[in-house]
């Protein structure tokens, strides 16, 4: 890989960096995104910034990792910091699906028991079968 | 109890829950309407339902779940489930709650399979259902014709344990393997099954192989947690 594509590989990622940045702090600022959860993507950003401004680091890394090329380390490195932060939001999400599950079916057995209440009264009600 | 898990049924659920109440007068019959956008709440009530409302759309293994934690808390000792569709024959609950009773196991099976192949279930469904049943059959210990019947009675054991723990798609296949692996016995008794009285199926022959690796995926799961939580227990 040529030097001028290597630098306009690292400048783009610099740019990309930058712009998730910006984009995140908007969304949070705009309350589109939690605070806990534009952690992640911030940390995953400042990261691949980090690494694309600071060519000697990425070249140590890049050599670590046994690769020639240090922008394909970066975007070696980038792919792995965003499968973690998806993984991150799929634990997430399934987390959040179990508690909105449990809280609708909570929601739907009060409701029926306050029917059952109104209709026929507290002792009929809370009778247990046999 | 008799809960029949219902979306968007509209045109099935009446005649569903008429005829449970004919064949089984004593039992309190309850509808989980799974959010439907049609009438299939105020159908059922005028037929003589109670009805569990669920505030959203969660699915087949939600709606069922929410019928069993209902029941478990009233404290019912017996839950039969029908589906809302009108493919069960209502006229096989007395022999589903017969059996629950005299064989202690903790879930009868309703099986369309049992007395031979005389049921309305697509050719890709019947691939499908010999498939599960070579899977299952190492793993369960014993052969069950039809794991992907919907028309199942469980007692308070399975009751309590579905409360706690039940899968939220396609949950039958999974939901043996959960009481299998805490040493609950289940057994299937013959059923009829019949065409579905109005509606679209929501398994459709497209959803198969999704359906398969689905299921396939969360019997493995519960294979590899159950041993876990029996020790953590």
């Amino acid at each position: 890989m040529d030097p001028e594509t290597m630098h306009r590989l690292l400048n783009l990622t610099t740019l990309l960096s930058a712009a998730l940045i910006l984009l995140v702090l908007q969304s949070v600022r705009r309350e589109h995104i939690r605070v806990e959860y534009s952690v992640s993507w911030l940390t995953a950003a400042i990261v691949l910034l980090v690494l694309s401004r600071a060519e000697g680091a990425l070249g140590s890394v890049a050599w670590w990792l046994g690769i020639a090329h240090p922008p394909v380390a970066l975007l070696l490195i980038a792919l792995g910091v965003f499968l973690l932060v998806f993984f991150r939001f799929s634990i997430i999400i399934s987390h959040l699906k179990d508690t909105n599950i449990a809280l609708a079916q909570r929601v739907a057995i009060l409701e029926y028991r306050i029917e059952s209440l109104a209709r026929t009264g507290p002792a009929q009600a809370l009778a247990r079968p046999e | 109890m008799i809960i029949i898990p219902a979306y968007n049924e509209e045109g099935a659920v009446g005649g569903v829950v008429q005829e449970v109440r004919q064949v089984v007068p004593r039992a309190p019959v309850v509808v989980i309407d799974d959010c439907s956008t049609d009438a299939t709440a105020g159908i059922a009530r005028l037929a003589g339902a109670e009805v569990l409302s669920l505030p959203h759309h969660l699915g087949l293994g939600g709606c069922v779940q929410a019928g069993y934690k209902l029941a478990y808390e009233l404290g019912f000792q017996y839950v039969i489930r029908v589906d809302g569709d009108g493919q069960h024959n209502t006229s096989d609950i007395p022999r589903i709650l017969d059996t629950l009773r005299a064989s202690g196991c903790q879930m009868v099976i309703g099986s369309r399979f049992l007395d031979g192949d005389r049921n309305h279930t697509s050719g890709v469904r019947k691939l499908g259902i010999r498939f599960f049943r070579l899977v299952l059959r190492p793993i369960l210990g014993q052969r069950v014709t039809d794991p992907t019947s919907g028309f199942v009675g469980v007692n308070r054991q399975a009751l309590e344990v579905f409360s706690r723990s039940f899968p939220l798609e396609y949950p039958e296949i999974e939901a043996l393997v959960v009481l299998q692996r805490r040493a609950f016995r289940f057994v299937e008794v013959p059923c009829q099954a019949r065409p579905r009285r109005a509606g679209r199926s929501t398994i459709t022959t497209l959803q198969s192989i999704y359906y398969i690796v689905h299921v396939l995926l969360g019997v493995l799961v519960n294979i590899l947690k159950s041993p876990w939580r029996r020790r953590r227990n």
